[in-house]
């Protein structure tokens, strides 16, 4: 055989097996496991049933937790759309110094572990914590936001800002600051130049770091577990409840597959649009 | 009053001054090439014309209207930007209609003077393609459709074919006058090629350090450069001393050259001044008595002639000559310089060197 042809796959192989290792055989067992029969009284059974999906698809609750979920990593992806593009934008202009200081700023919560930031939006939240006493102060009064999707949508957008920010900001390096100049001189105003010229050629930023928040929201475990209490349950908290208190194994895996597969589903929508509308044009 | 004037325009970036009183008439009709190295205010003076850059003093009078203060989204001037700045997301009829379309023109309107535009640059079969599918000329050619479709009443280059290799670069030159003569837009092309502004511009400016060194029709600029720094950057020069005695340059003991045409005529008996002699006044003397011996030290072929590298009593001197198919001087070979009497060009006095 040529060493030409082996090296490559000889090269790769390692990679390749840890990837099999500690994705694929997981995903494996996790899957084997979600057909497997459960009882209260004796667990986990040999055997096969589709009977945990049909009872899940069957029970509007998983509906419902599944609905929420979704809501929530939605509104966290838009809130990050409208908060990362602009920052990313402002970040661009910046000069020298500054740039690398908010760079850093914007990175930072990503060093800070998330059940502590949890802990601190759980503080600043709180029946006593900042925001409350403020809106005392105003004569607004205290609002419940702690343990309801307020504080839980709050604290991802804060988690996931920096996944929004550092795509769009690449798309923005990419972008000729001559195009923006091109476009004013053609008559453009500065918000039509930043709709019609900047904005169509970051989308494909904007698509990706969309793609990235929402899975990574819809997936979020700490923050909806610590802020959203018992009330406010999404998926993984589900997943983890299963697990943990249930013992329904079988259930937390057969969920766990459901959030793959419409996670799959997402980005494989949003990756057509992506190829179709930006491929041929942004290279 | 001239269609576009620069009254003492100046821009200063804390203590660096990269323009500095500048001032500039440009009639209608006008193509003008901004001419100077990098760093000497030539993409400034752009900049502040175009509104990109806020000048420190001065004013920009256009057409009898005080632009200084005007953003650049309403000068309603067409800039080809060195990059030429294409809208990588729009077709070539999209970033040619994109102007049109911030006027408000109508859709039918919009079609007609795009394809009419396309036509001039000949573009016309490429209208639906991406940016990205194009050439480096073909893009040039869709900025400057983009720039000149909403019917500027100034057009603005930036290096425009700096990005272009030689052979394009050439037939884009006289492809940008052919537009501009048809169109009579009023033209300021800003380069750092000197063969580029001389070529298509009816009047160069050269400028250096942040200053207007000269302002002349090209042939002009060349025959008679204002300053060292004109003769030695606008084409090749040979920079000699010389005396001014009994109404003639004396370059050496016993060679002198008539100050009559040279532009030395206020220089006072006696004095010292520099002398520009272009490489291609000189010529070799063959066979019969020249005004200078000569070594040859090195020689180039430069296809249509040959550049020669020569030691002389005056020091080194370039010379060269039309190749016209008569074998060359070898090299260490010595010969014979003569040239016409009024080619030597007294340059003024400098201020401050």
């Amino acid at each position: 055989m040529k060493p030409g042809r082996t090296l490559p796959y000889a090269l790769v192989s390692p990679a390749l097996a840890l990837f099999a290792l500690m994705v694929l055989l997981p995903l494996a067992l996790t899957a084997l496991l979600s057909f497997q029969r459960f009882s209260y009284d004796t667990g986990v059974q040999d055997g096969f049933t589709l009977s945990t999906y049909a009872n899940m698809l069957g029970d509007s609750y998983y509906w419902e937790v599944f609905g929420r979920t979704a809501w929530i990593a939605l509104l966290t992806t838009l809130l990050c759309v409208l908060i990362g593009a602009p920052e990313a934008y402002i970040l661009s202009r910046m000069g020298a110094p500054w740039r690398s200081i908010f760079l850093l700023v914007i990175l930072a919560p990503l060093l800070v572990s998330v059940v502590v930031r949890a802990f601190g939006w759980g503080l600043v939240l709180g029946p006593t914590g900042f925001v409350n006493q403020f809106l005392e102060w105003v004569g607004i009064g205290r609002v419940r936001m702690l343990y309801t999707p307020i504080a839980v949508v709050v604290a991802l957008v804060h988690v996931m800002l920096p996944f929004m920010v550092i795509p769009v900001w690449t798309s923005l390096q990419k972008l000729d600051p001559q195009v923006e100049n091109a476009a004013l001189s053609l008559g453009a105003s500065r918000f039509t130049v930043w709709r019609r010229v900047v904005l169509p050629q970051v989308t494909p930023g904007l698509l990706s770091g969309g793609l990235i928040v929402f899975a990574l929201s819809a997936s979020a475990l700490a923050i909806p577990g610590l802020l959203g209490g018992r009330r406010i349950k999404m998926v993984a908290t589900l997943i983890y409840d299963e697990y943990l208190h249930e013992l329904n194994w079988p259930l937390g895996a057969a969920i766990a597959l459901a959030l793959l597969v419409v996670n799959l589903a997402v980005m494989l929508a949003t990756n057509a649009v992506l190829e179709g509308n930006y491929r041929k044009r942004m290279g | 009053m001239s269609f576009l004037v620069l009254e003492g325009l100046s821009k200063s970036y804390g203590d660096v001054h990269a323009l500095i009183d500048m001032n500039l008439a440009v009639e209608r009709g006008e193509f003008v090439g901004l001419l100077g190295p990098s760093g000497c205010g030539k993409t400034t003076t752009l900049q502040a014309l175009a509104g990109f850059v806020q000048a420190t003093r001065g004013r920009i009078v256009l057409d009898g209207r005080d632009i200084t203060d005007v953003p650049p989204n309403q000068r309603g001037l067409g800039i080809v930007f060195q990059s030429y700045a294409l809208f990588p997301h729009m077709t070539v009829a999209q970033n040619v209609a994109f102007g049109l379309e911030m006027r408000q023109v109508s859709r039918s309107e919009r079609e007609r003077r795009v394809g009419r535009m396309l036509e001039l640059v000949h573009l016309d079969e490429l209208a639906a393609r991406y940016p990205r599918e194009l050439s480096g000329g073909q893009r040039q050619r869709v900025a400057v459709a983009r720039a000149l479709v909403i019917e500027p009443p100034m057009l603005l280059l930036d290096e425009p074919l700096s990005n272009l290799d030689a052979k394009l670069r050439e037939a884009m030159q006289f492809e940008l006058r052919r537009i501009q003569r048809k169109l009579g837009t009023t033209t300021l092309m800003v380069t750092h090629d000197q063969a580029e502004a001389l070529s298509i511009s009816d009047r160069v400016v050269v400028m250096h350090a942040g200053r207007v060194q000269q302002i002349d029709a090209p042939h002009r600029l060349y025959e008679h450069p204002q300053s060292r720094f004109i003769s030695s950057f606008v084409g090749k020069t040979n920079l000699l001393r010389a005396t001014v005695r009994g109404g003639q340059l004396e370059l050496a003991p016993g060679l002198r050259v008539p100050l009559g045409n040279s532009g030395g005529a206020h220089a006072a008996e006696g004095s010292v001044v520099t002398v520009c002699l272009r490489p291609e006044k000189l010529a070799f003397a063959d066979g019969a008595e020249g005004r200078l011996a000569v070594r040859v030290e090195e020689r180039f072929f430069l296809g249509s002639q040959w550049l020669y590298r020569v030691s002389s009593a005056l020091g080194e001197l370039e010379v060269s000559c039309a190749n016209d198919g008569r074998p060359p001087h070898p090299e260490q070979a010595t010969a014979q310089l003569t040239w016409p009497d009024d080619v030597a060009r007294v340059l003024p006095p400098e201020p401050d060197a």
